[in-house]
């Protein structure tokens, strides 16, 4: 067969990288060049490589979360030239590749930076506050074996895409780490959206709404200001309507 | 040693009822006094942790990411199976039985294979009661489709999403028992040990992954949901964090390995590009149902796919097996990948890749309709290789992707150590030599919402509460012994990186253990394994320490496991002397190339028994019986 249209020429790229020790240590850039990187590299397959430079000049490499590298776990989350995951359109860190960037090009990475989450090591941070917001209430409250057939309950189809549409969330923090007020409002959002459309969810819509928002509070996230920097670094391009959505279920049950 | 898997007698449409009413219960004011330790919180870690939870069962549960929503569960894309019969085209309990079993080459246990299939379609109505956004038709009603390696549509859905909204649903019902105080999250944290009292499973020794500290936690029973070993090959579609550790550990300690050389290798999987690769990406194998797999006819082609004429393409799927076409079962799929690159009519570069083609879908059906069915996935493929795929075909090649094989486990998902319990990908239970699609994330809701809940009551109901504590001697042996390989792997002080060492392992698992396998081949990886294990044991370079958040360090601890689980994989596979299923041994093969089974010689599962490093370990066998399907030739055609 005809050979790759992409033969492979190498780019050597400056990163400046944000480390730090531990949650209360100081942090600092350090510079370090990443060579014969390809365009077929991710951009973290590209860190693995600089890493692995690093351990073999003994120096600690580079602490960064991420597990499928397919980008749907929603453990890769770095800030790349001051985007959330980059700034590519419905793209995470490990779904980023390098022939978005060229030769010589200085790339500035530093963890998600926000109030509800403490840094633990260089680019990794504690996102435990995502899952307290869940278990706040971000369920219905049915027991193992007490369901009825699935298809007892009609859903249309438009309520079920949309409900899906909220759901896509991957639970990575980049809304709260893009958002000026460190608020969680669209990963918040999401969930109740999805849950008050469903009527398998509707039946708790109030005390969810309630709950989730109390503990968004208590675990230190802001509040929205319509700033929408939450969508647009979205890897799951999450729409904002359900932010609005988020804020009239919550009128709803002061209402009542 | 001949293994009983207990399975119960009778009419088989009736074991499963018959045996919850045989069990013992506990007590609902006693189940509180008993801890249960889960280990893992994928779909089985998380529907049996809340699910016991919910019962009143005091439970803990760990993860080695930062949330339990994070495990690989959550990448699964095409579907979960059911036998719903909603389409009301021929499907029924006893078909989805039929299929699996046939699907896994007559290597499973048939009760737990029809316990399987009934339980099939509780999952589906409890994922739509917590909110899974399964899709639905234009009526409201849920919406299914077909998969391979069956003729009927069972597979339900969620866009291609749904590993991830079954694990979302899951994850739902475990924070909710969070909330409730009923289930305890240990997020952040590796299992590196089991303990053991008298033989029965009483612990766990784990790594704190953020600070470094080790640990011990005690309870009455421990369940290990702890997922998939296939990144023994090194490149999978499996998250990078997937290992066997935690199972090898267990095996270590007395638990029996199952059929380990059971690898299913994924037909549709986006080529390798390069060396420094990291993972495989996976294109839902549903791809199958609308795109046509080919290749060109000609050795020497090197026009654009899109130029290549109908009659200079080969869609060998379809031309070898007519009646199941794009949609025969992955190990056949992959194999017949592996055959036209073999016989250099491979396409993209290295010529390892068939094209995999949606132009005529597209012409039939039009590309909105594609595009609602798949766009994450041409969305996902466009991102990796630069290409669009509703423009020139996609190029797919096989890749490793699943476990069948794993702990060794009877009716009631508990291993050969009593209180051990095992669910999900990391046991062995029903998939035989071959999964089909869409079946394991239909095993590991079954096990952990309707499987574990009854018979977990079982053994504790036989035992008394709080026998180990944590001060006890085998707390202590443990944690030292955990510390003791910590410090080793931290002090070796070489030059290579434990992902150099795991690339190499995976060259020598994926040469000679790989897709096509010989006593030749097998016999080498066995001698090479060896060696490579010694020089990761001289040669290893860790950096940094053990008392933090040490990425090197938990990769190190991960390839050393790999490093000796692999070998008893190609011993597995070395003794298996026929073809079945995935398991494929160029000796054993009809003269069209396809798998020939040993019925008389290989109808059982092997469970393996470690008897120490470098010595061979000792082989248990469970004869298999089948007295509900015939042995029959496994024919797509
Ligand atoms: C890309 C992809 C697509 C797939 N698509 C489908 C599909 O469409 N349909 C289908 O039926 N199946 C599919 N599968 C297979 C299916 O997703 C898995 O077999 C299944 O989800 C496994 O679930 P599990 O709960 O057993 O394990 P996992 O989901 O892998 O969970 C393992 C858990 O164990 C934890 N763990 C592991 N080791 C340790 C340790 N030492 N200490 C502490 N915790 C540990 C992890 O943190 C994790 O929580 C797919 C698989 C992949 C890789
Ligand atoms: S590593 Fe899973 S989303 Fe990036």
């Amino acid at each position: 067969m005809s050979p790759s249209k992409n033969d492979h020429k190498t780019m050597t790229l400056k990163l400046i990288v944000w480390r730090q020790n531990g949650p209360n240590e100081p942090g600092r850039f350090e510079t370090y060049l990443a060579r014969e990187i390809t365009e077929h590299h991710s951009f973290l397959e590209m860190l693995d490589v600089v890493n692995e430079d690093l351990i073999k000049e003994g120096k600690e490499p580079i602490v960064y979360d991420h597990d499928c590298r397919e980008g749907i776990c929603g453990t890769c989350s770095q800030v790349i030239n001051g985007l959330p995951h980059g700034g590519q359109t419905r793209t995470t860190v490990c779904q980023l590749h390098m022939r978005k960037f060229k030769d010589g090009d200085t790339i500035y990475i530093e963890p998600w930076r926000a109030r509800a989450f403490p840094i633990l090591k260089d680019l990794v941070v504690d996102r435990g506050a995502l899952d307290k917001i869940i278990q706040a209430g971000g369920y219905t409250s049915v027991r193992t074996g007490a369901a009825v057939d699935g298809n007892s309950i009609l859903i249309s189809k438009e309520k079920a895409d949309y409900a899906m549409d909220a759901a896509e969330c991957i639970g990575c923090g980049a809304c709260v780490a893009a958002c000026p007020n460190g608020a969680a409002m669209l990963f918040t959002g999401a969930k109740v959206s999805q849950l008050a459309e469903l009527p398998q969810g509707k039946v708790e819509a109030m005390e969810r709404v309630n709950s989730m928002l109390g503990a968004m509070q208590e675990c230190g996230f802001g509040n929205c200001t319509n700033h929408y920097e939450c969508q647009a670094s979205c890897p799951k391009d999450i729409d904002v309507k359900f932010i609005s959505r988020l804020n009239r279920e919550y009128l709803k049950a002061l209402v009542f | 040693m001949i293994l009983d898997g207990k399975s119960p007698t009778g009419p088989i449409e009736n074991t499963w009822d018959k045996h919850r009413f045989d069990m013992k219960l506990v007590n609902p004011s006693n189940k509180r006094k008993y801890k249960v330790l889960v280990v893992g919180t994928g779909l089985a870690g998380a529907s049996a942790a809340a699910s016991l939870g919910e019962l009143g069962y005091n439970v803990e549960t760990f993860c080695y990411q930062d949330s339990p929503r994070r495990a690989h569960s959550i990448a699964a894309q095409g579907g979960i199976n059911a036998a719903k019969n909603y389409p009301n085209d021929g499907d029924s309990i006893r078909r989805l039985f039929y299929d699996t079993v046939k699907g896994g080459d007559f290597r499973a246990r048939e009760a737990d294979v029809w316990r399987l299939a009934q339980v099939s379609n509780n999952i589906i109505d409890q994922c739509a009661a917590q909110g899974v956004p399964f899709a639905r038709d234009y009526g409201g009603y849920l919406d299914t489709r077909s998969f391979g390696g069956a003729q009927v549509s069972r597979t339900f859905y969620a866009r291609g999403l749904t590993g991830q909204q079954l694990l979302l649903g899951a994850y739902s019902a475990l924070s909710r028992q969070i909330k409730l105080g009923t289930v305890k999250l240990y997020p952040r944290t590796e299992m590196l040990d089991l303990i053991l009292v008298d033989g029965e499973a009483k612990g766990i020794t784990i790594r704190d992954l953020v600070t470094g500290k080790i640990r011990t936690h005690v309870g009455d029973a421990v369940v290990l949901c702890t997922g998939g070993y296939i990144n023994v090959y090194n490149l999978s579609t499996n998250a990078r964090g997937c290992s066997a550790t935690a199972i090898w550990k267990a095996c270590k300690k007395g638990a029996y390995m199952a059929n380990p050389c059971y690898t299913q290798i994924h037909p549709t999987c986006i080529p390798q590009a390069g060396e420094y690769q990291s993972k495989l990406t996976l294109m839902s194998e549903s791809l199958r149902n609308d795109g046509r797999i080919w290749v060109p006819k000609k050795h020497d082609e090197t026009r654009p796919a899109n130029e290549i004429p109908e009659e200079d393409r080969d869609y060998y799927l379809e031309r070898k097996y007519p009646s199941y076409g794009n949609l025969a079962p992955r190990d056949i799929s992959s194999r017949a990948a592996k055959e036209q690159c073999d016989d250099g009519r491979g396409v993209g570069p290295g010529g390892r890749g068939v094209f995999l083609d949606f132009r005529d879908s597209i012409k039939r059906l039009g590309e909105d309709v594609i595009r609602e069915r798949y766009s994450n996935l041409f969305e996902m493929y466009e991102r990796i290789t630069d290409e669009d795929g509703y423009k020139v075909p996609m190029r797919i090649y096989p890749a490793p992707h699943y476990a069948m094989g794993g702990l060794w486990v009877d009716y009631n998902c508990m291993s050969n150590l009593p209180g051990l319990f095992v669910l999900g990908e990391a046991n062995f239970s029903v998939h035989g030599a071959n999964r089909l699609g869409a079946s394991a994330l239909m095993q590991g809701l079954a096990d952990g919402y309707f499987v574990i809940p009854y018979t977990i009551g079982d053994y504790l109901a036989q035992t008394t509460p709080g026998m180990l504590k944590e001060d006890a001697a085998e707390c202590k042996a443990s944690m030292d012994e955990v510390e003791g390989s910590v410090e080793k792997l931290l002090s070796m002080g070489g030059k290579r990186t434990p992902a150099e060492f795991m690339r190499e392992l995976g060259t020598i698992m994926w040469e000679y253990a790989g897709m096509a396998r010989s006593a030749e081949s097998l016999g080498q990886a066995i001698e090479k394994i060896p060696v490579l294990r010694e020089e990761f044991w001289e040669d290893l370079k860790v950096a940094g320490a053990g008392s933090e958040l040490n990425q090197q360090l938990e990769n190190a601890g991960r390839v050393a496991d790999f490093l000796e689980f692999g070998e008893m994989l190609c011993r597995d596979a070395l003794n298996r002397d026929e073809s079945c299923g995935a398991h494929f041994r160029v000796e054993h093969q009809t003269g069209e190339g396809e798998a020939e089974r040993d019925d008389e010689n290989f109808s059982y599962s092997a469970a393996w028994e470690y008897k120490g490093n470098g010595n061979e370990p000792e082989l248990h066998k469970e004869p298999l019986t089948f007295e509900n399907i015939h042995y029959a030739v496994r024919s797509y055609k």
